[in-house]
């Protein structure tokens, strides 16, 4: 409803009355005396009235006494059937004591419900995104979702799609935007590791849990000779050609630990790597468990 | 915020992929040809300047949420790679001038980079 409706007296002219509605462009205004609501009085008492050439008549001989009201604390819908059965352009809304204290037209109503669709639909889209419930709706004592992810060798055609898939479920998952970020970086860093050194390619395993993420990217082979040198910043054995199209910078392995919140790399020469990384999903679930 | 439109306009960059998007506003820049360093700088927003125009760019483009990506130096994208970034809705520039001079003309239009680092 509206409230700071405007008002008149019984005692304004038809001819006043014309001029409030055309300067506040309204269609009707409650008739208030002594602060007691008296009646309403309409664009179309002013038209029979104009009809009539009774342009100096008052308010008080034109309006409609017991005007339509509606209590404050009742519900829309009661406002609706009111609407309906009465057939009027506006009810004026009152408090227990009768007194008015706003008013409320069909367009109210009808922005309402617009406002009320558009909710129901932004929330059904929300529903139909995330596919977080599946964790409320799947009882287990740990319920976790494993995504794997096949990554060819060489394919650098093909960079970065576990990744971006994997993005993809998070958010769909609900997950904050600064964690989903974090899973991405790693996701394709390590993607591209696999793409760039595993001569027969390798898996990315996502283990999605409520709180936590654990990423497992696993090959067979060559493996790292050295695996404390291969994680200082910098150091990197990617050939040229790799290096020209902006990767092997030795920066790979420390991006992911940057974004890790616990990492475990494995590696045996001649039979694969393995590398574990952890992201919290809630981060303060990650910050508990970091300082325990 | 400057939109991507006031740069294409500006920097006389022309825009190769997701042409219909411009009107996306950009946060702030990042300039560098290792993907990596884009990775680990270039957050949702921002305006990543490379010579790089292969196929992971798009994929980098992707997984950060940059507003667009220019590339410099008269490198250009193939087919497959601007499709794919059709695809993805990536906005690919090109331009035959060199990063500096971009990334000179993007400081001047007031896009910052990160005061951090």
């Amino acid at each position: 409803m509206k409230k700071n409706v405007i008002t008149v007296s019984p005692e304004t002219s038809i001819l006043e009355l014309k001029e409030i509605l055309r300067i506040n462009r309204i269609s009707g205004a409650p008739v208030l005396e002594n602060g007691r609501l008296v009646g309403i009085i309409s664009i179309e008492d002013l038209l029979k009235a104009l009809q009539e050439g009774d342009l100096h008549s008052l308010v008080r001989k034109r309006m409609t006494t017991q005007p339509i009201t509606v209590l404050e604390r009742e519900s829309v819908v009661e406002a609706v059937k009111k609407f309906t059965q009465h057939k009027v352009g506006r009810l004026l809304v009152v408090n227990e004591q009768g007194d008015l204290v706003g008013i409320l037209t069909g367009g109210d109503i009808t922005r309402g419900l617009l406002e009320a669709i558009s909710l129901d639909y932004h929330s059904e889209e929300v529903r139909r995104y995330r596919a977080s419930h599946i964790f409320e709706d799947i009882v287990s004592d740990q319920t976790s979702l494993l995504l794997r992810y096949k990554v060819q060798p060489h394919d650098f055609k093909s960079g970065g799609a576990a990744a971006s898939k994997l993005k993809r479920a998070l958010e769909r998952l609900g997950g904050a935007p600064d964690t989903v970020r974090r899973v991405a970086i790693s996701a394709y860093e390590a993607e591209m590791n696999l793409i760039i050194h595993a001569d027969q390619g390798g898996e990315v395993i996502a283990e999605l849990r409520p709180e936590r993420i654990r990423l497992t990217f696993v090959d067979r082979g060559p493996g790292i000779p050295d695996v404390e040198k291969a994680l200082s910043p910098g150091f990197s054995t990617a050939p040229n050609w790799i290096r020209e199209l902006g990767f092997g910078a030795g920066m790979g392995l420390n991006n992911i630990k940057r974004c890790a919140d616990s990492m475990k790399l494995e590696s045996k020469l001649g039979h694969g790597t393995r590398l574990e990384i952890i992201i919290y999903l809630r981060p303060e679930l990650g910050e508990n468990v970091n300082s325990s | 915020m400057i939109s991507l439109k006031e740069i294409v306009e500006k920097l006389k960059v022309e825009p190769v992929s997701s042409v219909h998007s411009l009107d996306r506003p950009v946060a702030s820049g990042y300039a560098s040809d290792l993907l990596s360093c884009a990775m680990r700088r270039a957050k949702k927003g921002y305006v990543w300047v490379t010579l790089q125009c292969h196929m992971n760019v798009v994929a980098v483009a992707t997984l950060v949420g940059l507003s667009a990506v220019i590339i410099t130096e008269g490198n250009s994208p193939d087919a497959e790679t601007l499709s794919k970034a059709e695809k993805e809705g990536v906005v690919l520039l090109v331009t035959p001038r060199s990063t500096f001079s971009i990334v000179g003309e993007l400081a001047s239009l007031g896009i910052r980079g990160d005061l951090e680092g």
